[in-house]
This record gives C-alpha cells, sequence and structure tokens, in this order.
C-alpha cells in the first residue's frame, strides 16, 4: 500500500475479459473492458440489462461464482492486480478497502442477525476494534446515514426497517470501514422514486465528506448525471464510450450512446410532433455477437465491409478522457437530426367511455401474529372520481401502495367496489364482478401487464395464447378463422408471424410484452389499463413498445389508461394525468397542467426527485423526509401531511385533523391540498430547462 | 404468541378425536366384535349367541355411544350378564365391596384390559413406552447430530466433491426402509454365517459367534453397544438420509443468498461465513423436518422392534394388532396421535422461536 | 450337476484384482478425508468459493488420492463387467452365478440398451427427458429404474424355476446349488438359493418385481389425481374450503402409517365393505378431472366439448364400475378385492402428500400475471388452475411422481413385512423379506435378495428424481 501514489487512479481495469463457462459454451460475458477511477471521483458504468456491467463489478470485487472466470486483462487497486490475489489477500481488502452495495437491500441483510452486530462485524474483522467500540461506531455512521434513533435500530431485525431504512444501512455497513472504493450496483432500482432521491443525496453527500471514490453502476442516465463525475457506457459486453458525464451527454460520440439518448423521454419530446426513436433490431445474445462492431447491425451508420470486418478498439476523442469504440466517429455529423422522425397528428378525443364517482375500495386484514388480532380495514381507494373519454391517455401516476393496482382490479371486475360507482360505456360495472360480465363488456376492457417474463404462460405456444383469447371473445367463425385473425394480430403488434409457434421462453422481455399488447387487443377492447407496460424493459426496447401502444391507440381510439411510476414517460404520452397518494388523488389535470405550477406538494416533490438525463435541465431539490406511510395505518387528516414541506403555510392544524377539499382551478385543474390559492400560485417550476 | 399456542392446542385437541374416533370405529367394525367374541368366549358359537354375547357386553350401543364411553364422557353401561350377574364396563376389576365409578374412560385413566397380555393396558403401555423410549433416545442422540452435521458439510459448497459423495450417501439412505436396512445389518454384522462376523471369530477378534447380537431382547434388561446398536442404526439411517437431504437444501439456498455475498464481500472468512452468517438461517428448516420426522421415527421403531424382537411400543402394537386386543389398539393409536400432534405443535412453536422474521412480525 | 460357485471360472483371476482394488480404495477414501479435514483446519480451501478457479484441477495429495480412488471404482467395476460378460460367453456351469444371472437377463440387457440408446441419440429433441441423459445421477438411476421395468415386463422369460414351485432338498439352500435330479429341459440350478419353502429365491425375487410394478406406479397416479384434483381449488381458492380440505389432510398425515395399515388392510376390513366404499370415492376423482380437464378447455366450442367429455365419462365410468364394485358388464375391468384393499389404503395414504405439494405450488403461481391474464378475459377457475397453473407446477411435481413412486414401493413393502394384505404364496418382496428373516442369522439369502432388489429400485427412483430436479433447475 505504501508504494502507491494518490495520483494515480485508484482503480484501473485493463483489456479486461470475463467468460461464463457452462456445459455446453463459454460464454463471454465482458470483453476488453478498459476504464480507470481517479481518487474522490464517481465513475457511472451504464447499460442495457445483460450488457455485463454487473459482472464487472463483481470482478473487481473478484467474485464471480464457480463458473465465472478473468480470462484477460488486469484489476489495479491502488497499483496491486486484483486478479492474481489470493483468497486471504482478497478477504483483507474487502470491506476494509472496497465495499458494494447492491440493489436488494433487503436481501443484502442477513434476517437472523441484528442489524448492530453486522456493522460491527466488519470493524472487529479488519481493524481488531473491541466489540463495544465496534458498537459505538456502528452507532456514529448510523447516525451518519441519517437514520432516527440509531440505537433502536441497532438492535432491531433487518425486517423490521422499510426497504430505504435498510439500504441507508447497507450503506452504513460499506463505509464501516471507510473503503476507498465504494461500488454501488443498482442501489436505488427497488425503491420508489422519492426514497431514491434521498438515497441518491446521502450517497453522494459521503462521497464528498468521506472522499470515496465510486463506481456506481445503473441502467439510469438520468442517476448517473446526478451522481456521477465520469461515464463509461457499456453494449454488450464492451465499453463503446467513456469520458466525462457532461462530455458525454452533450457530445455522444457513439452511434449507440446518441440512440439510447433519443429513444428516452427527455422533457420536450412530445408523442405527437417529437416522438422517441426506438433503437431496431435486439440486444444479441452473448454467444451469438455479430463480428466487428456489436452494435453495427443496429447502427445508422453501419458500413458493410467496414465495421464488420474486424474487432474495434476505443479510440481517444477530443475533450476529457473522452473515449469511442467507432471507426467512424469522426465521420458521422453528430448535430444532423435523426432522419426517421415522423410527426404525428394528435388523436381528437371522443364520448365519455370510462366515469368512475366516488369509488371507495376497502378491505379488512387482520393483524397481528398468526391472524389473531384485530381485523383492520385498509382503505385502498377513497373517494375516486374521473371520467375517460375515447382515444385519450390517462396517466394514473404514484408510487408502491398509493392504491393504483386495487384501483384496477376493481375497473377490471376482479373486485367489485366497496362504495361509489363505475360506468364503463352505458353500464354500472362496480358491482359486478368479472364470471358476471358479458363476453363483449370483458372484451372491451383489457389490461397490459407489468412484468413481461411473467405475462405469458410459459408453457403454451405464443399463437395457442392468442388464439385463446380469441376463442374465450367469441371472435371468428371457425379455427381457421381464428388463426388468421391471430397472425394478423401479430403483425399487429409488428411480430414476425413465426412467432406463433414459439414458446414464450424464445422471446426477449419486449417481444413478450407485444405479445400480451397482441392479446389484449385480441377483442378489440376499447378501453385498455396499462400497468407499468415498460418499467421491467430496458430504454431502448421501453420506447418501441410506448409506440406501438399509441399506434395502436391510434387505429382503435382506445382509451389507455397509463398506470405507471416514471413521470419522464407519462409527460411524454399522456393527455391527462392523475396523481395518486395513498389511496387519494392528489391531483388531476391536463399533462400540462399537472407539470407546471401550481402543484400539489406531493406532485411537487415526485417531478423534483425524477432523475433527468438532460445536463441542459435545472431541478429544484426537493427531498421528500422520511417513508411512504403504510396503507394500513395511514396518518389522520392529510394523507401526505407527514412528509409535507408546505404544511407550515396552513393555518392552525388543519391538516392533520381533516382530509383536504379539492380545488378546482382554471381548466379543471383539481388539487386536494389545504394550500390557499395565493400560495399555491406563488408556485415556483421545479424544472426548467436552461437556454442552450 | 399465547392465541397462538391456544388456537394450536384447540386444532389438536379436534384432530385427536377425530382420529381416534376413526381408530374406534375402525377396531369396532362387526367384523372384529365377532372375531373377538369368538376368541374370548368360544370360538364355535352360532351368530346368534355372539350377538348375545355381544349383547351381554356391552357392545350392542351404537358406537358413538360407546366411544363416549371409552372417552370417559358417557357413564359406563351396566347390564346383568346370560347368567343374572350385574355387568358393566366399570364393575370388570374393582375389588369387591366397592362402589364402582360411573365414568370409566381414558379421561379417567381407565384405559382397559389387554385381551392379549391379560393385564390392564396401562401396565403393559407404561413399560413398553418405556422400552421405546431408551431406543428413540439413542436414535436422536445418533441422529440428530449426524444429519445435520452431513447436511451442512455437503450443503455448504453445492457441487463439490464432498456434497456429491454424501448426497449419494443420504439419498441411498433414504431408498433403504427399516426392513432393508434392519436385515442387511443383521446379515452382515450378527450373522454366524455370513458377513463379517464368522471371519472376525476366527480371527479371534471376537468372544461370541457375532459382532453385534441380531436381537434386542436382552436389551430390555440391559443396554450394551453390542445389543443395542443395530436396532438403533437402522431407525437413525432412515432418518439420517431425510433430514442431511433438508438440510442440504435449506444450506445449498443459504449460500447463494445475497446477504452470504454481502458477508463475503465484507471480508469475512468463508468458516466464519458459515459458522456465523449461514448456520442459523439454513437451520429453520430441518428443525421442523426433525419435529415431524416423528411419525417416520414410530414407523421405524414397530419395524425395527418387530425385527429385533424388543418388546417396547411398536412390538405391542403389532401384537394387538395381529391379535383383535381391541383396547390395546386403541391405545397406541391415542399415543401415537398425541405424539404426532405433540411434535407438531413444537415444531410450529419452535419455527417461530428460531425465526425473528415471524416472531416479531 | 456340480454347484456353481459365485464368479465361475473367472472368479479365480478376478476377485484378487476387486479384493486389492477395494483394499486400496478404501485407503484412498479415508486418507482423502482427512486431507480434507486439515485443509478445513488450516482453512486453506477456502478457494472454491467465489474468485476465478484458474486451474482446472487441485493438485497435491488430494488430487492423487482423488485419481486413485477413480481408477480403483473403474477397475472393480470393469472386473464385475468381466463376470457378467462370462456369463454369455463361458459353457454350462462355468459361468457361475453371476454370469448365469446376467446371462438370463439377456431381454432386458437389449432393452436397456436400446431405449438408452435412443435416448442419448435424440437427447436434444426430447425436453426434459433428454436432458436427463446430461446427468449422471439422474442417468444411472434411469438404467436402474428401467432395469426393474424391464425385469417386470420380461419376467416370465427371466425366471429359471416355477417361483411357487417347491422341490424337495432344496430348503433353505446355498446360492448356486444345483436341482436335485432336475427333469430334462429344466434349469438346473438355484441361482440365489432357496426359502424356507424350498422355492427358488431367484425367480420369487424377479415376479416381485413384476407385482411391485403393477401395483406401484399406479397407485401413484391415482394419487396423484385426487391430491391434484383436491388441491387445485385449495390453493386456488383459498378461504374456508382450503381450511376443511388441508384439515382433512392433516389428519391422514398425521396417523402414524403403519397404525392405518394394520387398521383399514384386514379381511375383517374386506367383509365390511370399506374398501369398496374407499374406492368408490377416490376411484371417481381421475374421472372428474378429465372431464373438467376438456370441459373448461372446449367450453367455447361445444361440439368438441361433448365428445371429448362423453367419452372421458364412457371410458371413465365404464373402468370405474368395474375397478370399484366389480361390476363391469363386459367383465374387461376388475380387481381382486384383496388387491383392491392394498391399492385404496396406498391411494389413500398418499394422497394428502400429493395435495399439500400442489396446494403449495397454485398458492405461489396463482400471483403471476399471467393468471391475472386469465382472470381478466374471463376464464373460468378450473380453465386458469388446470390449463395456465398446473402446466407450470409440472417441474416439481414430476420429481415427487418418481420419489412418490419409490415410497409407494416402499410402503407395499411394509404391508408384505407385516403380511397384510397379501397371500403368503405372494412373491412380493416385502413378504419375501419377512419370510426369511425367522432365520436370517443363519440363512441369509432369502431376505437379503429381495431387499437388495427392493432397495435399488427404490435407490433408481430416488437418484432419476434428483436428477430431474437438478435438470428442471437448470436452463
Amino acid at each position: 500500500m505504501a508504494d502507491w501514489d494518490p495520483s494515480k487512479p485508484i482503480l484501473e481495469i485493463e483489456n479486461l475479459s470475463i467468460s461464463f463457462f457452462t456445459r455446453a459454451r463459454e460464454i463471454p460475458a465482458v470483453m476488453d473492458f478498459s476504464c480507470s477511477v481517479m481518487p474522490g471521483e464517481a465513475m457511472g458504468l451504464v447499460g442495457e440489462s445483460g450488457c455485463g456491467k454487473s459482472t464487472v463489478a463483481l470482478a473487481v470485487m473478484r467474485d464471480l461464482g464457480k463458473t465465472g472466470r478473468i480470462v484477460a486483462g488486469s484489476i489495479r487497486f491502488k497499483g496491486r492486480d486484483l486478479t492474481t490475489m489470493t483468497e486471504a489477500e482478497l478477504q483483507k481488502i474487502r470491506g476494509s478497502e472496497m465495499a458494494m452495495i447492491y440493489q436488494e437491500p433487503m436481501a443484502s441483510l442477513n434476517p437472523a442477525m441484528k442489524i448492530g452486530a453486522q456493522l460491527a462485524e466488519v470493524p472487529v474483522i479488519h481493524e481488531g476494534m473491541s466489540k463495544s467500540d465496534a458498537w459505538a461506531l456502528a452507532r456514529q455512521i448510523v447516525a451518519d446515514v441519517r437514520l432516527p434513533d440509531p440505537d433502536r435500530i441497532l438492535n432491531a431485525y433487518p425486517h423490521q426497517l422499510s426497504g430505504g431504512q435498510q439500504q441507508r444501512i447497507v450503506i452504513a455497513m460499506a463505509l464501516m470501514s471507510k473503503p476507498a472504493l465504494l461500488i454501488l450496483d443498482e442501489p436505488t432500482t427497488a425503491l420508489d422514486v422519492t426514497v431514491e432521491a434521498g438515497i441518491v443525496d446521502l450517497v453522494k453527500a459521503l462521497g464528498e465528506k468521506y472522499g470515496t471514490s465510486m463506481l456506481f453502476i445503473s441502467h439510469n442516465l438520468g442517476l448517473v448525471l446526478d451522481v456521477c463525475d465520469r461515464i463509461c457506457v457499456m453494449y454488450s459486453g464492451e465499453a463503446v464510450e467513456t469520458g466525462n458525464v457532461e462530455q458525454v451527454f452533450t457530445e455522444m460520440r457513439h452511434p449507440y450512446t446518441q440512440a439510447l439518448f433519443r429513444s428516452i423521454p427527455l422533457p420536450g419530446a412530445d408523442k405527437n410532433a417529437r416522438p422517441l426513436i426506438s433503437i431496431p433490431g435486439n440486444f444479441p445474445l452473448p454467444h451469438e455477437r455479430p463480428p466487428g462492431c456489436n452494435f453495427g447491425p443496429r447502427c445508422d451508420y453501419f458500413q458493410a465491409g467496414r465495421c464488420d470486418a474486424a474487432e474495434i478498439p476505443m479510440f481517444p476523442v477530443p475533450g476529457d478522457r473522452h473515449a469511442s469504440r467507432c471507426l467512424r466517429w469522426d465521420e458521422i455529423d453528430w448535430t444532423a437530426p435523426p432522419a426517421k422522425r415522423v410527426a404525428k397528428e394528435k388523436l381528437p378525443v371522443g364520448e365519455v367511455v370510462l366515469k368512475m364517482e366516488d369509488l371507495k375500495k376497502y378491505y379488512s386484514v387482520s393483524t397481528g401474529a398468526f391472524g389473531g388480532g384485530a381485523t383492520k380495514v385498509v382503505k385502498a381507494n377513497e373517494t375516486l372520481s374521473f371520467e375517460a373519454r375515447e382515444g385519450e391517455t390517462l396517466a394514473i401516476v404514484g408510487e408502491s401502495g398509493c392504491g393504483k393496482s386495487t384501483f384496477a382490479k376493481v375497473l377490471m371486475g376482479l373486485e367489485t367496489a366497496t362504495d361509489g360507482q363505475i360506468m364503463l360505456f352505458d353500464e354500472n360495472v362496480q358491482s359486478t364482478p368479472i364470471q358476471k360480465r358479458g363476453a363483449d363488456t370483458i372484451s372491451q376492457v383489457q389490461m397490459v401487464f407489468q412484468n413481461p417474463f411473467d405475462t405469458l404462460n410459459p408453457s403454451m405456444t405464443v399463437g395457442r395464447q392468442i388464439i385463446r383469447a380469441l376463442e374465450i371473445f367469441g371472435v371468428g367463425d371457425s379455427d381457421a378463422d381464428r388463426e388468421r385473425r391471430m397472425l394478423e394480430l401479430l403483425d399487429l403488434v409488428k411480430l414476425p408471424r413465426a412467432f406463433a409457434e414459439r414458446m414464450p421462453r424464445q422471446l426477449s422481455g419486449g417481444q413478450k410484452q407485444r405479445v400480451g399488447i397482441a392479446r389484449a387487443f385480441a377483442g378489440g377492447a376499447k378501453v385498455v389499463v396499462a400497468d407499468e407496460p415498460v418499467s421491467a424493459l430496458d430504454v431502448s426496447v421501453q420506447a418501441a413498445v410506448t409506440d406501438l401502444l399509441m399506434d395502436i391507440q391510434r387505429q382503435n381510439r382506445t382509451t389507455l389508461l397509463f398506470i405507471s411510476h416514471d413521470l419522464s414517460i407519462v409527460r411524454y404520452l399522456s393527455d391527462r394525468v392523475m396523481v395518486m397518494y395513498l389511496g387519494h388523488v392528489v391531483e388531476m389535470g391536463t399533462t400540462d397542467q399537472v407539470f407546471a405550477p401550481p402543484y400539489h406538494p406531493y406532485t411537487e416533490a415526485l417531478l423534483s426527485a425524477v432523475p433527468i438525463a438532460d445536463p441542459h435541465v435545472e431541478k429544484k431539490r426537493i427531498v421528500l423526509e422520511g417513508e411512504i406511510p403504510s396503507a394500513v395505518n395511514p396518518p389522520p387528516g392529510c394523507p401526505f401531511q407527514t412528509r409535507c414541506r408546505w404544511k407550515s403555510q396552513v393555518p392552525g392544524n388543519l391538516c392533520e385533523v381533516e382530509v383536504p377539499p379539492v380545488q378546482v382551478l382554471e381548466g379543471g385543474h383539481q388539487i386536494k391540498c389545504h394550500l390557499s390559492a395565493e400560495v399555491l400560485a406563488k408556485m415556483e417550476p421545479v424544472i426548467k430547462i436552461a437556454a442552450e | 404468541m399465547l392465541l397462538f399456542v391456544l388456537r394450536r392446542i384447540g386444532v389438536m385437541i379436534l384432530t385427536a378425536l377425530a382420529l381416534t374416533f376413526v381408530v374406534f370405529y375402525l377396531t369396532n367394525l362387526p367384523p372384529n366384535l365377532e372375531k373377538l367374541a369368538k376368541s374370548e368366549a368360544s370360538a364355535r358359537m352360532t351368530d346368534e349367541q355372539v350377538d348375545s354375547w355381544l349383547a351381554s357386553n356391552g357392545f350392542a350401543q351404537p358406537v358413538l355411544t360407546r366411544y363416549a364411553e371409552w372417552l370417559g364422557v358417557l357413564p359406563g353401561w351396566t347390564g346383568t350378564s346370560s347368567d343374572g350377574k350385574p355387568m358393566g364396563r366399570c364393575l370388570n376389576r374393582i375389588p369387591a365391596g366397592e362402589t364402582p365409578p360411573a365414568y370409566c374412560g381414558i379421561l379417567q385413566g381407565n384405559w382397559g384390559w389387554s385381551t392379549v397380555f391379560k393385564q390392564p393396558v396401562s401396565e403393559v403401555l407404561g413399560r413398553s413406552l418405556g422400552h421405546t423410549g431408551w431406543l428413540m433416545l439413542w436414535v436422536m442422540i445418533v441422529m440428530v447430530p449426524t444429519s445435520l452435521i452431513l447436511g451442512v458439510l455437503s450443503g455448504m459448497r453445492e457441487g463439490s466433491r464432498t456434497d456429491r459423495v454424501l448426497s449419494t450417501f443420504a439419498i441411498a439412505t433414504t431408498a433403504t426402509p427399516e426392513y432393508v436396512s434392519g436385515v442387511i445389518f443383521i446379515a452382515l454384522f450378527a450373522s454366524a454365517t455370513a458377513g463379517i462376523s464368522p471371519w472376525l471369530a476366527e480371527m479371534g477378534w471376537i468372544e461370541g459367534k457375532t459382532l453385534f447380537q441380531g436381537t434386542a431382547t436382552s436389551a430390555m434388561d440391559g443396554l450394551t453397544f453390542w445389543n443395542f446398536g443395530l436396532p438403533v442404526l437402522t431407525i437413525a439411517l432412515y432418518g439420517i438420509g431425510y433430514i442431511a437431504r433438508m438440510t442440504r437444501a435449506s444450506m445449498t439456498e443459504v449460500m447463494t443468498q445475497q446477504y452470504i455475498r454481502t458477508a463475503r464481500l465484507k471480508g469475512v472468512s468463508f468458516r466464519e461465513v458459515v459458522m456465523k452468517h449461514a448456520l442459523r438461517n439454513a437451520l429453520i428448516a430441518p428443525f421442523t423436518v426433525i419435529m415431524l420426522q416423528f411419525p417416520w421415527l414410530l414407523n421405524g421403531v414397530v419395524i425395527v422392534e418387530t425385527l429385533f424382537n424388543y418388546k417396547g411400543f411398536g412390538w405391542t402394537l403389532v401384537q394387538a394388532a395381529g391379535n383383535n386386543d381391541i383396547n390395546m389398539l386403541l391405545a397406541c393409536s391415542v399415543v401415537a396421535v398425541f405424539v404426532v400432534l405433540v411434535t407438531q405443535l413444537i415444531s410450529d412453536i419452535g419455527y417461530v422461536f428460531l425465526n425473528p422474521r415471524i416472531r416479531l412480525a | 450337476m456340480e454347484d456353481l460357485s459365485w464368479t465361475g471360472a473367472l472368479g479365480p483371476f478376478l476377485v484378487p484384482v476387486i479384493n486389492m482394488a477395494a483394499i486400496v480404495l478404501a485407503i484412498a477414501v479415508i486418507a482423502r478425508i482427512l486431507v480434507s479435514l486439515a485443509d478445513w483446519a488450516r482453512g486453506a480451501d477456502a478457494v472454491a468459493v467465489g474468485g476465478p478457479v484458474l486451474a482446472a484441477r487441485r493438485r497435491g495429495l488430494g488430487g492423487t488420492l482423488d485419481l486413485a480412488a477413480q481408477v480403483t471404482i473403474g477397475l472393480i467395476l470393469l472386473c464385475i463387467l468381466l463376470i457378467g460378460l462370462g456369463g454369455f460367453v463361458l459353457p454350462g456351469a462355468s459361468k457361475g452365478i453371476l454370469g448365469w444371472a446376467a446371462l438370463r437377463f439377456w431381454p432386458v440387457w437389449v432393452a436397456l440398451v436400446v431405449t438408452l440408446g435412443l435416448s442419448i441419440r435424440f437427447k436434444r429433441r426430447l425436453g426434459l427427458y433428454g436432458k436427463l441423459m446430461d446427468s449422471p445421477v439422474g442417468l444411472v438411476g434411469l438404467a436402474l429404474v428401467l432395469f426393474w421395468v424391464f425385469t417386470a415386463i420380461f419376467a416370465d422369460a427371466i425366471i429359471t424355476q416355477d417361483p411357487l414351485g417347491q422341490l424337495s432338498g432344496m430348503k433353505n439352500i446355498v446360492p448356486g446349488a444345483a436341482v436335485k435330479n432336475p427333469s430334462e429341459g429344466d434349469f438346473a440350478w438355484y441361482l440365489f438359493g432357496g426359502d424356507h419353502l424350498a422355492r427358488d429365491v431367484f425367480s420369487r425375487m424377479v415376479m416381485g418385481a413384476q407385482r411391485v410394478l403393477q401395483i406401484a406406479p399406479a397407485a401413484t397416479v391415482f394419487a396423484f389425481m385426487v391430491g391434484v384434483t383436491l388441491g387445485l381449488p385449495a390453493g386456488y381458492f383459498g378461504g374456508k374450503l382450503d381450511t376443511l380440505l388441508s384439515f382433512l389432510a392433516n389428519l391422514v398425515l398425521a396417523f402414524p402409517v403403519i397404525l392405518l395399515f394394520y387398521l383399514l388392510v384386514t379381511p375383517e376390513i374386506v367383509q365390511t365393505g370399506i374398501p369398496m366404499y374407499f374406492a368408490a370415492v377416490l376411484f371417481l376423482f381421475p374421472v372428474i378431472f378429465f372431464a373438467v380437464l376438456f370441459n373448461s378447455r372446449y367450453k367455447t366450442n361445444p361440439p368438441r366439448r361433448n365428445l371429448y367429455v362423453g367419452v372421458t365419462l364412457v371410458l371413465g365410468l365404464w373402468a370405474y364400475l368395474g375397478l370399484a364394485f366389480n361390476a363391469d358388464p363386459l367383465g374387461v375391468w376388475s380387481m381382486d378385492p384383496n388387491m383392491l384393499n392394498v391399492f385404496v389404503s396406498v391411494v389413500f395414504v398418499n394422497s394428502p402428500g400429493v395435495f399439500r405439494i400442489v396446494r403449495g405450488l397454485v398458492m405461489d403461481i396463482k400471483a403471476r400475471d399471467y393468471v391475472a391474464a386469465g382472470q381478466t378475459r374471463g376464464e373460468s377457475p378450473w380453465y386458469i388452475m388446470l390449463w395456465e397453473i398446473l402446466p407450470n407446477a409440472r417441474g416439481p411435481l414430476i420429481v415427487d411422481f418418481c420419489l412418490r413412486i419409490g415410497y409407494t414401493t416402499i410402503l407395499l413393502g411394509t404391508l408384505g413385512f407385516f403380511g397384510l394384505g397379501v397371500s403368503p404364496e405372494s412373491p412380493d418382496w416385502g413378504s419375501t423379506i419377512n419370510a426369511g428373516r425367522k432365520l436370517l442369522s443363519i440363512f441369509p439369502h432369502p431376505a437379503i435378495v429381495p431387499a437388495v432388489a427392493l432397495m435399488s429400485l427404490v435407490l433408481g427412483l430416488n437418484l432419476l428424481a434428483d436428477g430431474l430436479r437438478e435438470e428442471s433447475l437448470k436452463d
């Protein structure tokens, strides 16, 4: 350690190649990967799932499992080569000089050990600290990660904490020995946006306080912009572009990076005037990579005979240690507007097809261990009223536990409403369970599900599943007729007809989601509830699937109820937005109304929390305190009062006593808040796009 | 917690009542009673004689009534025999001059008279349970630590050589029911003509003709390794494989958990990872398995006691069942059902205590 | 005729080799364990976890010992193979017992080689079964199971003597003894000796396989029908139905099996007709299962639905009448009352276990989105249970099916061991073990032979299940 010069990179990865060995073949996961992290620097590793970013992180920790092996290259940490270290040497470094934080905080903590013991273990092992000193240190660090009541937390078991608290503990654990390098593998992906914002702030602050270098792995470009100084974009096992974050975001020099930015909904994108451009084709499987440039087959600038001739090295690009793995980086006109962008017409809105009035859905659950204790009422939906018109996209926004899924269930008829009315076309369906609905009604209202890996029955062919939907909806007179209709549906969702014979496991996530959409439209659905249809997909696929949904919507004049927590995509595609919190609709209006002041305080915080991958955007930072309260035990009065930063503007303790009324502002914009009209009018916009 | 235990006990009592009633019903089927009559009175009775014998011995009442009497919640039947003597459930074997009690079911501690052993059921049962207790104790002492160690060793590194060898061993033992392993053990270690005993005797390394004894009859007077080793091993072996496989499955699952990786990347050594982080989580599942193993052990006990001629609970059960000894069989079922249900209860409660996630949820 | 030796003419050459190899193997294994323990104590074996293992094979003393063990195991197997092959080549008595036994099993070997050969050849097209060919454990298990299956099929060609015939002078005779005064054309030896009634142990073992494989798989199939038909709604609907069914299942599971058998499998019970009532209930489940299966699938197409459900009902109820009540008007389906009693009891004991597994799987799978998709398109609950959930639970169920056939084999053996529900003549393994155990310490062979047979079949099933589980988790 003595011979390491602090002006040299703390982590230096050179030409690293990693393969996984299965019985059948060697699967190269990472190829010729190089990057370096300077002391105190935060390096972002970005890419879609399967690009090898987590493998790099695990290789740095030398924890690739039984099948993974480093086949070439070196990883130097403080000048020492990690790839040749023995297990005993690694043990000394792990946890003391470098530490790792993972995606699933609950799974990262030992369920049978107290938090304090898990934290104190680190200095006891590495510094030979006494147990009591270690606990004292743990207490201090727990306070450092801004957790209330450290003593109680140290004596708690992991399951007694919320997701956000658990992630703070994992961070605290990583910091126990003040490591020089911190590896964060999608640390906030499993968390809600408002909780994520708090964690991101914490990580940034602690990085500065302790001078820790960071390797930050994420699929979210906005988050990387927030946290990191430098970025490395990966595609199919290779680094394709690396450099200073600002530079890469504004002057990208690799077609993949450019395509990625064109496919994510940044502020200013619009589904009609400036639609997103999806990346054509699919991510290559690790053992089916094309010769030459991996991105070649999907690239707009591809030149046969050149790009697919030989392996392409990294080329240095002018700028701050900027490099790109593109042969043509200096030939391409990077500022030219995209060629394929086609503006579309706005869809006129028609009749009201769905109307909800004062919908209430309560569940009774038994609390206490073993079903003993008293039963409590969970108010999943509280006085929901809205209407949706033909051809309209209505977005329903909210974090976990806000009641958006319950609402979908009631609409679909899987549950019946406790109170209130649902008018579907001209029918009252609030208390008609799905078994009692006619085939017509059922086929008119369909759903697209969130998880592509779960949405199709794994043991039935794609064609069979669509045909089954056609049978149930009574479409077609004969088997041949339905077969033909099924193939047409595959055309509709732009899948090859040969897919009819495939099993779902042979399809990629995006393709499965398309089949799910085809199935939902089998009976010519007029109202489609899309429950986070793209949140589990990679960004480049997201654009294609959203586009598809909207194309079908245009053709069928479908009413789309788009449930999402992702405000960027909501702003991009919805006509009207409904924001929910703990079963209440806190704000509703057109997209422009909701995304501009006056806001409901919750919407304001939500907007501020969403990371935006555009350095031109200036955001006001509002970090909410605390956690989302449980729906079993909601706070009295306004549901948001426990976390509201505007609460002091309301006279008396009105917020804590009374559920606020719905204020209708101009243009039909509704806000459920006690704040007076004057205070609301004084609100400032959260997002400002700086002039270029 | 208390509520939970109470509910469990409630279900348990309900189960016990249902099960004992089923046993009572099945043992008191008309053909069984007929057999009883013929064996107690005379083998060459006519059907009418059988009926009258049954009537005069209280077997003519509805089965539910008799079940309640046996349980001790209805007063025992009374009547007169064909020769005019007063008869009654509670009259039997009461010293002359004392007033017989009105209720005499198992709730009053009256288990009845065993027709095979010609003794009160409670005496036979007490003695045989004592014998079986020793057997069970030694089985547990051998089985539990062995199986847990084997399971943890093979589960901590899935796919390693140790794992493959131990797993194969565990599979082999679960494929070997007691009546097979017992037979093989006796042939190998306790046969004067086969296995290793003749060879050992020739070398002069053992005094008797065989290394182990092929029966455990002498163990009822004094336990030794040589007369008790084979029965214990036979029962334990089957359980070892089963519990070891459960432990292995649980251990391999725990070892792939994220928190094990967390611990490893904290710099904890492999041994410490296993001992401190994995073990407690991995042993939660096997604990329940061990407890639920008891019905199985009862099976093993019955087979082994029959095979080794050890007059414990299992042997008694076989004698009672084979000779239509209704009271004895009922008593055995009560004990068996009770053991099974109590271990289930312990398993449930223990699980809650071992698993902090449930305890405080 | 002279008596046979175990290994025949090859014995004098090969047995010393086997003995030597066995001793070396034993030493190597013990030494290997000591080396491992020493490594563990030093903490030096931590390399295998995580970290890239650059060297493919670990060297040093441990590696040498591993090699020694592998070589000796190979040597022993080779010798055994040679002795078996000797049976095909050598003349008459010089084949030895093992050689003769190997020869008698020739139809089994042919069938085994053909089946496994074809399976391995086409393994890529055979799905999970094909993947089994990649797992050594599963392959060994499959081979063992197929061995006994083919033995049961070709039993009549394999047996050397009448399994019920008693020949004078052959009581408890040692293996390989020549038959006294054999008549022309009869087999001249008792390969595995004679039992206490002077019957041929070898032939009885072979016929025993037939008996077991007639009952065990069929009983397991019925247990699955019952368990699946009840477990699906219990897991899917939950609530009171689940509480009731689970209570009943736990009731049966709380019974020690042997007690239940002593109560259920007796001649007195057969007299009362209780097995028939049981059968009347239990045998109805397969009919219900298939009728509901087709009904839910083809509800949208009534003509086809009527055809399938109709055929199911006609065939099912026909077999049902024959099997449960012995009332088949055409006399095709029937079951011996004793056999029915055994069969019904085994099904009854097994179904709660299946019920519990199915219920657990359903509770897990019903939270999937494709189930919700089925619900939102208005599918009937039975369609969702049978066509959306059940096919996706097949992995664990197939594994459990294999294990459960093994368990059923053990149960049947237990019944035989206590002499329940079988005639004294019956060659089934359990009762043969029971008959042989009385003189076990003097004449072990009559009990050992069926014991080893039973063990190898159950072991095969367990290994097969293990291989299936492992292969289905991969991918």
